[in-house]
């Protein structure tokens, strides 16, 4: 029986690779060395299969499912946690960053590892001696339990499918991207893949999964860093110099800063790139992201569910700091990666492939292990590719783990049943929710195929920042609170998280669009110069819009009109019949070629928001200013808890308190590992 | 189980009142730290970027030196803290839990 379930998934998967490999036409890897990318995806598969096989031998029990039997060893945790931890976004998306816009990419890395500090300092150990399996059972432990579990069930299935969605359809985009795989067809494998690990090995086969796809990550990582730093004799001032002069970076650079670039000398341009304001330009937004960052990640369902899978308190620490050792080398090694990608693959040529940089690591890899041509440069990309695949398949394992223990331990047994499940019927309410999950994210995935899922990340970590955290800080450490204050904190926390955000800039508005694409097609009209004039209004008009704002006006010279590109093409088609230079006129062809597919894309725009004003909020502009709500949904979110708790009463979140106090500081009576 | 303990008492027990005074000083300290050095890195790259252009060891300038010390700070906060939890919070509370006779 065992035998018949394990050769269904594989033996599909197998029909959708190979079918997916017949279908492929487009992607970064060349056509005749799909076969190499397909053997390094069939060896990582095969080893992942492998251990989810031990695993599932070894889950008999609830806590082996949800927790791998608490028996995951500190070092092994911390591997894990950076495995989980590590999605694409970060993995490709940082690398991508650094070599299109340079130090503003470094500097977005940071948060993600302070992050940890958070972690490490109040939530790791606490929640580790009084929680059990799930963000529900720590909220539970003084609060009304059923109160609080529903409570938790919602925000974890919340954040965890923001998460989930971008994790699908960024991992889907990036499939095609990297090896021309349909879209449809890798989110299905993604997710066929997941459920077999989770459904079968539970946490145990999820960690596992993690810990693998962490070690391959950072060995592609080392490697790279090896092979492109080893060319300025590893040396800092050597390699930064080497960017600095790099006639590719300084074409980025006055690309990126437009008419300020005309009077600075190409040691100034490439000297820029070094420096900040490239890409991250409104700090307040800078502020809440990283609030969101430093704060969410403290609160995300997945993370914390992780500190349950280790015996003792103490473990739970060393997987803390082992996890930050590895996720901060990680990124310190990404500075590299994104610098070296940008002088050996360049920006235009990343941005080609993809607009918002993700190629730029796996194009690295092509380029030092020799080239498009070359078959170990293929080899190279092949191996980058596939850890792009595992990384994207271990984070939705994590998220689907928790979102499924979510509805299985705290709504099912702990809501539903009143505590009251056998063993056997816990973990088969643990694997039908995996199953109902799993096939929510391929649902999702595929249903929002297209869409700009980008945001929702950061939307996860602020809805976590604003509603998990201060619940579980709170419960943890002020002896005041109580169910009424988590219960409304979490709801309006998260609420207006999510609220904010379809007020905000990351919305479409259709207005916005329309202008942009006739700004394209028919270019602008001469402009008279401009005065400086400061912005009005005060602090409060960064964050939402008023008729009483002004933004600050920079002087200006006068500008003259700018053509669009009809007229540049009807320009370029002009003279193209004069062109007898045979090179001459290939550039003209290809220029040709390119302005074509602008105008093409600009009608489209044109048409799709044709007789559309207003967002799906029916707002014509944002109404809120900043990308991520964190500045204002954290504070909110810890007052209305404070609030609720100071002004209603409840004995049982009192009389707890001793207990709990004394028990996430000494660790007197917390869960035990599970002996096999 | 819960009933057999008298967690009041234990809370009570001026050892646990130590460990509890020593601890949420010493983190919320570096709680604090950590985060305001974190926050100067966007603030001082978006209000003082002549600061950070400042070049100091060949191209290497300032900002990117004061990004690389955010790792070095985050992993020295991590060290320090467990450092001092190894030490002295483990073994406070291993006393507290032996006397407790649970241990």
């Amino acid at each position: 029986m065992k035998k018949s379930l394990w050769m269904g998934p594989s033996a599909l998967l197998f029909m959708l690779t190979s079918q997916a490999a017949l279908a492929a036409d487009a992607g970064a890897v060349a056509p005749q060395y799909k076969w190499l990318t397909f053997a390094v995806f069939g060896a990582i598969i095969a080893m992942t299969m492998f251990v989810t096989y031990r695993a599932a031998k070894q889950t008999h029990s609830a806590t082996d499912f949800y927790a791998a039997g608490r028996s995951v060893s500190g070092i092994q945790n911390g591997w894990a946690i950076a495995g989980d931890y590590l999605s694409a976004a970060s993995f490709l998306g940082i690398a991508g960053l650094i070599s299109l816009y340079g130090y503003d990419g470094f500097m977005y890395s940071v948060g993600w590892l302070v992050a940890y500090i958070t972690v490490l300092l109040i939530i790791a150990e606490p929640c580790r001696n009084i929680g059990k399996y799930t963000l529900g059972d720590i909220l539970a432990f003084r609060n009304n339990p059923k109160a609080a579990k529903i409570v938790a069930a919602i925000s974890t299935v919340t954040v965890s499918t923001f998460y989930l969605t971008a994790q699908m359809v960024g991992g889907g985009v990036l499939v095609k991207t990297l090896i021309g795989i349909e879209y449809e067809v890798s989110v299905i494998v993604v997710g066929i893949l997941m459920l077999t690990y989770v459904v079968f090995g539970g946490m145990k086969a999820t960690t596992w999964v993690q810990i693998i796809k962490a070690i391959l990550l950072v060995t592609a990582s080392i490697l790279l860093v090896l092979l492109t730093w080893g060319q300025y004799g590893f040396s800092l001032p050597g390699f930064l110099q080497a960017a600095v002069d790099n006639p590719d970076i300084q074409k980025q650079v006055a690309k990126l800063i437009g008419d300020a670039a005309t009077n600075m000398t190409p040691a100034e341009l490439g000297q820029r790139f070094l420096e900040p304001g490239l890409y991250l330009k409104n700090p307040i937004d800078q502020i809440s992201l990283g609030l969101a960052l430093v704060l969410g990640t403290a609160g995300m369902p997945h993370i914390l569910m992780r500190f349950f899978t280790v015996p003792t308190a103490q473990d739970a620490r060393k997987s803390v700091i082992w996890a930050m050792a590895i996720i901060g080398g990680f990124y310190v090694l990404t500075l590299f990666l994104g610098l070296g990608a940008a002088m050996n693959v360049t920006a235009a040529k990343i941005s080609a492939f993809d607009p918002g940089g993700n190629m730029a690591a796996p194009l690295l890899a092509q380029y030092v292990g020799g080239g498009a041509d070359s078959m170990l440069g293929n080899l190279f990309l092949a191996f980058v590719a596939a850890v792009a695949f595992a990384t994207i398949v271990a984070v939705v394992a994590g998220l689907v783990l928790a979102s499924a223990s979510a509805m299985s331990h705290d709504l099912y047994v702990g809501v539903f049943r009143g505590e009251s499940a056998s063993s056997q019927e816990q973990i088969t309410a643990a694997r039908v929710a995996t199953g109902i999950v799993g096939a929510l994210a391929i649902y999702v995935g595929i249903a929002a195929k297209g869409q700009n899922v980008a945001h929702l990340v950061a939307l996860a970590f602020a809805v976590a920042a604003s509603s998990n955290l201060p619940a579980v800080f709170l419960t943890l450490y002020w002896k005041k609170t109580n169910t009424w204050g988590i219960v409304a904190g979490m709801l309006v926390g998260a609420g207006t998280a999510i609220l904010l955000v379809l007020l905000s800039p990351n919305m479409t508005y259709p207005l916005a669009k329309v202008a942009d694409a006739k700004k394209v097609l028919d270019g602008t009209p001469a402009a008279a110069a401009v005065e400086a004039s400061p912005a009005q209004g005060g602090f409060m008009c960064e964050l939402f819009a008023s008729a009483n704002c002004k933004k600050a006006v920079k002087a200006a010279a006068e500008a003259p009109a700018k053509p669009g590109a009809r007229e540049k093409l009807a320009k370029a088609e002009g003279e193209l019949a004069t062109i007898t230079d045979e090179t001459a006129k290939a550039a003209k062809e290809k220029e040709i070629a390119g302005l074509k597919t602008t105008i093409s894309k600009a009608e489209a725009d044109l048409k799709k928001f044709e007789g559309q004003t207003v967002s799906m909020m029916g707002l014509e502009k944002p109404w809120f200013q900043l990308k991520n709500p964190g500045l204002i949904s954290i504070p909110l979110g810890f007052l209305v808890t404070i609030l609720l708790s100071l002004i209603t009463r409840d004995r049982r979140s009192e009389e707890m308190w001793d207990e709990l106090y004394v028990r996430q500081n000494t660790g007197i009576g917390a869960e035990a590992a599970h002996a096999h | 189980m819960t009933t057999t303990i008298n967690w009041a008492a234990i809370d009570n027990d001026p050892r646990f009142q130590a460990l509890h005074k020593r601890k949420t000083s010493f983190l919320w300290g570096l709680m604090i730290f950590s985060l305001i050095y974190y926050f100067l890195l966007p603030i001082g790259a978006a209000y003082f970027p002549d600061l950070f252009k400042i070049k100091v060891w060949g191209p290497m300038n300032f900002g990117i030196l004061f990004a690389l010390s955010e790792f070095v700070v985050a992993w020295t906060i991590a060290f320090i803290y467990t450092r001092r939890a190894n030490r002295d919070f483990d073994a406070m509370s291993a006393e507290i839990v032996r006397d407790s006779n649970l241990g």
